[in-house]
């Protein structure tokens, strides 16, 4: 009993370095500024502040000076600008304020600042248009080597892997060049067209075509199917699992990457999400609470994407990366 | 004709993702070599310069800083991935309820994009309102620079001793090392999941008949699950030294301006390929470096290999 309390505490820790960052992000996602900037932590959404009325409006106050009963204060508003500076006021008409408040105008206003719905729009274009081009290249390729013969079909086998095997930032530089002879930099092309073939998807799909009983092909066939009406009558509909699988790794694939569509384009026009949340990142460095919004806001898809299939994505990321 | 369809229907079937491949990966893999020999500008080949860009990788002291950074990045990150990863897969092992609600959640942070973490982790490490330093004064130690600190981690650990190490021994900066973090918090969770499926391919007989022999679970640990995990082990070893040689998007992101950190201690080697070529436009350097890199891969991929052979047990 006691060594499963030690363990389970353990993994209590390890679960909450895991999750705190992002309860985090969204803790400061919710604050003001200025809290933040005063050292508010970002997890308590109490506010003490002093607050002061003007005018029938009630302020935030920042105490400039205090000298016995009066004292010194600014008035700050809403959006942490000051709207009144040293106001010299009675100091017991300034009151102590305790509230829960959460500034969701963080989330309006990183989405005014910067184009997201456009760079969301981007994104989920281009892993579409991924997706459907995986599917087909892969589907094609894949019934090929798992269910026909011919010549050259192991040397091609290798060839594909130790294609696979090559990082990205091999062969970047030389796929920019080539990209530009084509004139292909700064359009959609450039970014879905050297990615909707994907060998790894080609194995997976390969790997599940084989376990399909070769009796009910042949049955097929003498019934006057051809190969490509097996294909998509018969081992398709059979692989929905697979092809899900399949579909989850692409879109996640799409989603984050980042280095290519950041190299291969620079029009603000084809940003994609990780891209613009980049250059935000840079324009806005000292707005922590707009980035932690602009972060939280980009992650939640995937997020959600993630725990609905949880199951199935992790039980595939682990059968297909034993199975080399 | 009929015939000869029959025979090249397979080869018509693969064209598709054959046709992609060729062009967008084995094409550029190939010129990659042929651009590092020539003097190469966005408006295409200058004159042939032979080795001349290997020679001046030689005399680039950016690249061995970069080279070296990108060493003690694979050199923390990789053991400890294993180390925390097995431990946890260890301890979930030994658990039935909330086995898989663990596993999902240390997978979160995997299929989180890197531009976003790496935002998050950034704002964690900023000196004034991070959570770093803020739990480091919340349990009563003196706030790090973390980002900004191009000392390395062992001259701050050991300089409240007295000890002044100099600055070859310091190890990677507290800025690289603050990435280090980054970069293992993300990669425990598909490898907590990737160990949990190898500890389960263990039968129980084993540890069954170790119990019987009365050895304890330490023992049973090293003796009986450190062996048989020893092909998961190398699986992890081999994709995660692979998959940190390629770290960008952390340093990209986290250190700067300007990017690369305090001194350049965090410019990792893939970011100063991206820096020559694209910055600076320096296309058939950049691509001489990045062949250094695929070399090295390939090398340290091959040592892995053959140590496998000789050390895993299966």
């Amino acid at each position: 009993m006691f060594k499963k309390t030690i363990i389970y505490t353990m993994l209590i820790i390890c679960g909450l370095v895991m999750v705190v960052p992002f309860v985090w992000m969204i803790g400061v996602s919710l604050r003001s500024q200025l809290e933040i900037n005063q050292g508010s932590s970002g997890f308590n959404p109490v506010v003490n502040y002093q607050s002061y009325m003007y005018d029938g409006n009630e302020y935030q106050v920042s105490i400039v000076m205090s000298k016995g009963d009066s004292t010194v204060i600014n008035l700050i508003n809403d959006k942490s600008k000051i709207v009144h500076s040293y106001l010299t006021v009675l100091t017991e008409d300034i009151k102590d304020v305790k509230k829960v408040k959460f500034h969701w105008t963080n989330y309006q206003e990183a989405f005014r600042k910067v184009p997201f719905n456009r760079y969301f729009l981007n994104t989920i274009f281009i892993a579409l248009m991924v997706l459907f081009g995986v599917l087909i290249t892969s589907a094609l390729s894949a019934y090929a080597f798992a269910r026909m013969h011919f010549f050259g079909k192991d040397f091609l086998f290798y060839f594909l892997i130790s294609m696979m095997m090559v990082p990205e930032p091999i062969f970047i530089i030389p796929s920019y060049i080539l990209l530009n002879k084509l004139g292909w930099i700064n359009t959609y092309y450039a970014l879905i067209i050297p990615w909707i073939a994907n060998i790894f998807t080609i194995f997976l799909m390969r790997q599940h075509f084989k376990t399909i009983p070769q009796d009910l092909l042949d049955a097929a066939a003498i019934d006057g199917c051809s190969p490509f009406k097996i294909l998509y009558s018969i081992i398709l509909p059979l692989s929905k699992p697979i092809i899900a699988t399949a579909s989850v790794f692409s879109i996640i694939g799409s989603w984050n990457s980042f280095m290519w569509p950041l190299v291969m384009t620079n029009s603000p026009e084809l940003r994609v999400l990780q891209v613009g949340l980049s250059y935000f990142s840079q324009e806005a460095s000292s707005q922590t609470t707009l980035l932690m919004a602009a972060s939280s806001f980009s992650i939640l898809p995937l997020i959600v994407i993630f725990l609905f299939a949880q199951k199935s994505i992790i039980e595939s990321y682990t059968s297909s990366g034993m199975k080399e | 004709m009929r015939k000869f369809l029959n025979k090249s229907r397979a080869w018509l079937y693969i064209l598709p993702a054959l046709f992609i491949i060729i062009l967008f990966r084995f094409i550029p893999i190939l010129g990659s070599f042929i651009i590092s020999f020539f003097e190469w500008t966005i408006t295409g080949p200058g004159k042939f310069i032979g080795i001349a860009n290997y020679q001046r990788l030689i005399n680039d002291p950016e690249f061995w800083k970069s080279l070296l950074n990108t060493f003690y990045l694979v050199i923390f990150v990789v053991p400890m991935t294993i180390v925390f990863s097995l431990f946890f897969a260890t301890l979930l092992d030994n658990i039935k309820a909330l086995k898989s609600f663990f596993r999902t959640v240390y997978f979160i942070p995997f299929v989180t994009s890197l531009v976003s973490l790496s935002i998050i982790w950034k704002i964690i490490f900023n000196q004034q309102t991070g959570l770093a330093n803020t739990f480091l004064k919340y349990i009563g130690f003196k706030p790090l620079k973390w980002l900004a600190e191009s000392k390395g981690i062992f001259i701050l650990l050991f300089e409240p001793l007295g000890i002044n190490l100099p600055n070859w021994a310091g190890g990677p900066s507290l800025a690289l090392f603050a990435i280090i973090i980054v970069t293992v918090w993300r990669s425990i969770g598909y490898n907590v999941v990737i160990y949990l499926a190898g500890l389960q391919n263990i039968s129980k007989s084993f540890y069954e008949a170790a119990e019987l022999d009365g050895a304890g679970k330490a023992k049973q640990f090293f003796n009986i699950t450190l062996p048989l995990i020893s092909p998961t082990t190398y699986y992890v070893l081999m994709m995660t030294t692979i998959t940190t040689f390629q770290v960008f998007s952390q340093v990209y992101l986290m250190t700067g301006p300007p990017i690369g950190g305090p001194d350049g201690s965090t410019k990792v080697i893939v970011y100063y390929i991206f820096e020559k070529g694209f910055e600076l436009q320096d296309l058939s350097y950049a691509s001489a470096i990045a062949l250094v890199l695929f070399a090295i891969i390939l090398c340290l991929t091959m040592l892995q290999k053959h140590f496998e052979k000789k050390h895993v047990h299966y």
